[in-house]
């Protein structure tokens, strides 16, 4: 019984892994022709018809560059920061719902009852990654970058958990898998709770690194930021685990606040084909469409907006997201005992 | 029995890593085994159902405070050169307050015995909806996490009290 | 011991050990790999900190502006604070109204915290 549980859950894992990979792999070749098309340029067009087999060129050109680690850094900690990075990047995934199940095999490696708790912690993780990286480096570049990164990430973690609070609220669980099953009755969450969704969007970008929040890599000032000393497979980890994470928080926003795996009409299509695999597989392609939405609004983003000032940043997260959030929980409280939502 | 394993491992990891927080040379050594103590504690409580005080901890402990550790041994100058040393008088001092407290605690350990769990079917005991219902119930802790909340407070205006004086 | 041989609701927990199984197992593996191939090639001059082609002064082992640290301690105790809102929020629907003017008075005295911090410009970069 166990050993088929884990059997089964074992395969899953691998699925989930795969897909953040490849999906990741493969945002660094749509990041590079979203900027092309932004650009009015073309992009990569030479590995493989419309370059579509550049992430694969990249990935062995990352392998067969000199794995360089500098003189007066401390050697562990330096292989540590980016394996931690990556690690963490992984490991979100598990929580997400991708489809209702099939055969009775629920399509998600773990639905524990504290899944955003979960999402929060492994979060808080990651912030090691850039700090020890940054620090193991001895460049006062890469301190100033960690510092920058990780000051930065601990603020937007604030406004981002009290962002879910209204969500949690509304819906009285903290599993993913539940929350997406609410919302298949028709009300997405974004509707319900605009204000959290951008919130919580804003600070998913700050927790990504991404820009206009990408002040801890500013080439300009900082040269590369935590990961100037970095070279081979190890800067591919800090650059690649900033894919996975896109991908993490595309999956984690489309089901919180757009439906998870549920489609418009949901119960029409459930009627049409059954409750089988083909529902299932609708289901997951139709998530799937959801997380790469988002996946290019967070390029589209990068390749318009401007980079924050670092006070500006501070001011942002702490001055206005943070009593925004506090102000949001207040007000569903008072609208749900206003309805009678409450007993 | 997978339970049992899983004890006797988090229970190895938990006390090694504790050791090598104290014999560590480099400080920030130290801290990486704080946090990975902090994560078989955790671990702990996962196996004993206690899951959200699990995240928690991780979350807070090894998310937050250590952070701020590591903020701080980062902030100090860690070059060989200006370390300081310890003298014979501060070895001997450490020593002392290390036995007292060890004293305090094995003492502790030992007057509990008999500890059983007061609901026999406890798998739902530590979740989230159960530890909510106890902490926020008119006869629960009402009171206790009220004086909380004066508590953080307190401690907010502390920690800009002090950075302020630092930086005039 | 009693507890250790119910693993029901913490079983859910278990793909999660075998998510970091397959994950770290990929990341140290990588990491190996990456350190065989590749050339090497070693000199001073190339293994010294990037420095913009100055030559470097000192090391990165320095101190920092305090205000990194006050933003930690306060999101410490914020985070803290954020978990204490987590189990009332699960239940929100069944505490009831006692139970939102609880958490109501709580919120109150974070935000007379976090005005304190403003006024005091705790929280200015300048």
């Amino acid at each position: 019984m166990l050993s088929s549980f884990l059997i089964i859950k074992f395969l899953l894992a691998i699925a989930v892994f795969a897909i953040s990979l490849g999906v990741a792999a493969y945002a660094t070749y749509g990041e590079r022709k979203v900027a092309a098309f932004m650009q009015d340029r073309i992009g990569p067009d030479r590995a493989g018809p419309f370059g579509l087999l550049q992430p694969i060129a990249d990935g062995v050109k990352m392998f067969m560059k000199e794995d360089f680690v500098p003189a007066n850094s401390n050697k562990f900690l330096f292989v540590l920061g980016p394996s931690i990075a990556m690690t963490t990047a992984l490991m979100t995934a598990v929580v997400v719902p991708w489809a209702s199940p099939v055969n009775g095999v629920a399509l998600q490696v773990t639905d524990i009852n504290i899944g955003l708790l979960y999402v929060f912690g492994v979060v808080s993780i990651g912030v090691y990654g850039i700090m020890i990286g940054g620090w193991a480096s001895n460049n006062k570049y890469s301190l100033l970058g960690a510092l920058r990164a990780s000051s930065q990430m601990i603020s937007y973690e604030i406004a981002m958990g009290l962002s879910l609070i209204s969500i949690v609220m509304i819906t009285g669980t903290m599993s993913l898998g539940k929350i997406v099953e609410q919302q298949s009755l028709g009300y997405w969450n974004v509707f319900l709770q605009p204000l959290a969704f951008l919130i919580f969007l804003i600070c998913s970008f700050a927790e990504t690194n991404r820009a206009p929040f990408d002040l801890p890599e500013c080439e300009t000032e900082l040269v590369g930021g935590y990961h100037t000393e970095y070279s081979s497979m190890k800067l591919g980890f800090y650059l690649f685990s900033e894919y996975v994470n896109m991908f993490n928080s595309g999956a984690i926003m489309a089901s919180l606040f757009f439906g998870g795996y549920n489609l418009p009409f949901a119960s029409y299509f459930a009627q049409m084909v059954g409750q089988n695999w083909i529902l299932s597989l609708i289901q997951f392609l139709f998530f799937f469409g959801k997380i790469l939405f988002f996946i290019f609004l967070f390029m589209w983003v990068r390749w318009t907006l401007p980079r924050f000032r670092y006070d500006q940043l501070m001011t942002l997260g702490w001055k206005i997201l943070l009593p925004l959030s506090i102000l949001n929980i207040v007000a569903t409280g008072i609208f749900m005992y206003m309805s009678g939502q409450i007993q | 029995m997978i339970s049992q394993y899983l004890f006797y491992f988090l229970s190895f990891v938990s006390v090694m890593s504790a050791l090598m927080v104290v014999f560590s040379k480099n400080p920030v050594y130290s801290v990486l085994f704080l946090i990975l103590t902090f994560f078989s504690i955790a671990g702990h409580y996962f196996l004993l159902n206690a899951q959200f005080l699990g995240m928690v901890h991780i979350i807070v402990y090894a998310g937050a405070i250590m952070v701020l550790f590591l903020y701080v041994i980062m902030m100090l100058n860690l070059n060989k050169e200006d370390e300081p040393g310890t003298t014979t008088m501060s070895k001997i001092a450490a020593t002392i307050s290390g036995g007292i407290l060890m004293l305090v605690l094995v003492a502790a350990t030992r007057s509990v015995h008999g500890m059983e769990s007061p609901v026999a079917d406890s798998s739902q005991i530590g979740s989230i909806e159960n530890l909510g219902k106890v902490l926020f119930a008119e006869n629960g802790f009402l009171l206790p996490f009220e004086i909380s909340s004066i508590l953080f407070l307190a401690s907010m205006v502390g920690a800009v009290f002090l950075s302020k004086k630092e930086i005039r | 011991m009693i507890l250790l041989q119910s693993l029901n609701s913490s079983r859910d927990f278990l793909p999660i050990l075998l998510m970091f199984i397959v994950a770290a197992g990929f990341v140290s593996f990588v990491m190996v790999v990456t350190q065989w191939l590749g050339p090497k090639h070693k000199s001073k001059v190339k293994a010294d900190s990037f420095e913009c082609g100055i030559e470097q002064i000192g090391n990165a082992r320095s101190p920092f502006s305090i205000k990194y640290f006050l933003v930690a301690i306060l999101f410490v105790l914020f985070d803290v604070e954020v978990i204490f809102m987590y189990p009332w929020a699960v239940n929100f629907k069944s505490l009831g109204a006692i139970g939102m003017f609880e958490m109501f008075t709580f919120i109150a005295f974070l935000l007379i915290g976090f005005f304190y911090i403003l006024k005091k410009g705790a929280l200015k970069w300048d």
